[in-house]
């Protein structure tokens, strides 16, 4: 579905009002990964890592300055308008419906832009409207809506043509708890039940660890991560903590292969590792043990130690 | 032309929305026609005749220029420089339509709307008060013409200082200078006829005179035959230089955006 080689954007950045100095600013730097039809995965990074500038010239609207790209087998920029057809996109921040009417007269008028025939177009979009449960606020303008309302009604005009791909920026920013569930199994109903292919970019960890399988991070322009979840947590989470409640305080224990980080009463918390189970055995080897207790580093953590070039 | 027309519906019902900015405007109009036509009429009781203009001719262009006004949006507009500064262009551009094709098509929705509800109160007001001129069914015909002509070449002028802002943090500054311009330009301000002669020549050459003198002037029938036919055409060639003008600047600008980023 996507197939990206080596895309690299550079900008040239003018300073100075007077004598203004040129210079280069490489937003993306040489990433390469595809993507399967059918696949829901996270795009993630920092501020300023490139995300935006990889889906814009993924979407057409921005020209590589380096490198190759397909979707959907076409080359963005030269098939804009062709891909326009056969993706959805929408952007958490921006409003693309039209402020001062009706949401249903978006929807109708996206259905003349992307020709879609008024019969499959009732069919969509009264799917759409159980799906993210429109009916109670059709018929307001769009800028009476809440930002819940809203969202919901900008994924559904992102789906009204029966895109292939979903390329989604921040789709969650600023829901309430509830919202952003209904959003997300909303993502999961379209994903697993029509098969379509979502790339979604993301601050918000809980979208990824609920939603997607596979996950890229983007740093500074280049692709740090590809890969499951899991793995990511042994590679850049590979420390776990092993909480060891004894019968009694001790001073820190000494095993091979761990490194007591805290000792608070009878209970120490040891860093290690690799496998648990020898460390377990030679713990309980060494001392009177009440409990033990593995932790697992959080999504958060890693992208924060990731972030933070630790 | 199924899609331009659904546009222009929102754009008629985008305007439509705001029925008492609507009743506002309608009113302002009528005060300001009050104050252009006793003004004009003030300068005629000394004379009889300026520049082909009677007295009649003049209040008639007052009430025309207060009801077309709005129909060419002659002041600010500026949502595609907005839409552009804030970056909502890109989501423009990511889906199947033409930017100029989608706000020509709106704005000719917009533009009957202001004309039944901003344009029709003040000329029916002034021409209860007024002794107006009135066209023949034939001028009346072209009159009609004339003024989507106008409202067409007014677009193209709009677009152009709007996509200003593919290049400028701030757009605002040949805004307001191009609307000063046209103000002047156009007979906003006062008939194009009332210019000294190098000027008014010069105005009837540009194109801003087609976006108010040329429909009054044919509503007035001050042009018949043929010589009506070339001013209309005029006016019709200035709509496509500009629209092309338009679509240039739009490909240079997105080029810039595509290529530069920003």
């Amino acid at each position: 579905m996507i197939e990206v080689d080596a895309l690299s954007k550079r900008f040239v950045v003018r300073r100075g009002r007077f004598r203004r100095e040129r210079h280069m600013v490489e937003a993306v730097k040489e990433i390469s990964f595809r993507v399967e039809p059918g696949e829901l995965l996270g795009y993630l990074g920092p501020n300023g890592a490139g995300k935006s500038t990889t889906i814009k010239m993924l979407t057409g609207i921005l020209v590589p300055s380096g490198g190759n790209v397909r979707v959907a087998g076409l080359e963005p920029s030269r098939r804009r308008i062709e891909l326009a057809r056969r993706i959805g996109a929408m952007f958490g921040q921006r409003v693309q419906l039209w402020w001062d009417l009706p949401l249903v007269d978006s929807f109708e008028l996206l259905r003349h832009v992307y020709k879609v025939p008024a019969d499959r177009h009732r069919e969509r979009l009264a799917r759409l409207r159980s799906v993210l449960d429109l009916d109670t606020f059709l018929q307001t303008p769009v800028r009476q809506l809440s930002l819940g309302q809203r969202i919901r009604g900008e994924l559904a005009a992102s789906m009204l043509h029966g895109p292939e791909l979903l390329f989604l920026d921040e789709p969650t920013i600023g829901l309430d708890v509830v919202a952003k569930q209904r959003v997300r199994d909303f993502l999961l109903e379209i994903n697993r039940q029509d098969g379509v292919t979502v790339m979604l970019t993301t601050h918000d960890l809980g979208d990824i660890e609920r939603l997607c399988e596979r996950l890229l991070v983007i740093d500074r322009g280049s692709l740090i991560w590809d890969g499951g979840i899991p793995e990511l947590k042994e590679r850049f989470g590979g420390e776990r903590t092993l909480v060891v409640d004894l019968e009694e305080p001790l001073a820190p224990l000494s095993i091979a292969g761990a490194v007591v980080e805290r000792v608070d009463g009878p209970r120490q918390w040891l860093r290690f590792r690799g496998p648990a189970s020898d460390l377990t055995a030679r713990v309980v080897g060494s001392a009177r043990v009440v409990d033990l207790q593995i932790q697992e580093p959080d999504i958060e953590e890693i992208v924060r130690r990731i972030y933070a070039h630790e | 032309m199924r899609l331009d027309w659904e546009i222009a519906k929102r754009g008629w019902r985008r305007y439509a929305a705001y029925p008492w900015a609507t009743a506002a405007g309608a009113f302002t109009n009528t005060i300001f026609g009050f104050l252009q036509a006793y003004i004009l009429l003030a300068v005629y009781r000394h004379r009889s005749d300026v520049g082909g203009f009677d007295a009649r001719d003049a209040v008639t262009y007052v009430w025309l220029a207060q009801a077309m006004i709005m129909t060419v949006y002659i002041f600010s507009w500026q949502e595609l420089a907005l839409r552009i500064r804030d970056g909502s262009i890109a989501v423009d551009l990511a889906r199947p339509l033409d930017p100029q094709r989608y706000w020509l098509a709106f704005d000719l929705g917009r533009a009957p709307y202001h004309f039944l509800f901003r344009g029709l109160l003040p000329f029916v007001v002034g021409a209860i008060v007024f002794d107006l001129r009135y066209p023949s069914p034939l001028d009346a015909l072209a009159f009609v013409v004339s003024l989507t002509f106008a409202v067409v070449v007014s677009f193209g002028v709009r677009f152009l200082y709007n996509s200003a802002a593919f290049w400028l943090l701030d757009f605002r500054g040949v805004m307001t200078l191009t609307i000063t311009v046209v103000l002047f330009l156009s007979g906003m301000v006062m008939p194009v006829r009332f210019f000294p002669g190098w000027l008014r020549d010069a105005a009837y050459a540009l194109p801003f005179s087609a976006i108010l003198q040329t429909p009054v002037d044919v509503w007035l029938g001050k042009r018949d035959g043929l010589a009506l036919l070339g001013f209309l055409a005029l006016q019709a060639g200035w709509a496509v230089v500009l629209l092309a003008l338009g679509r240039f600047v739009l490909a240079c600008g997105t080029r810039k955006l595509v290529v530069q980023g920003g």
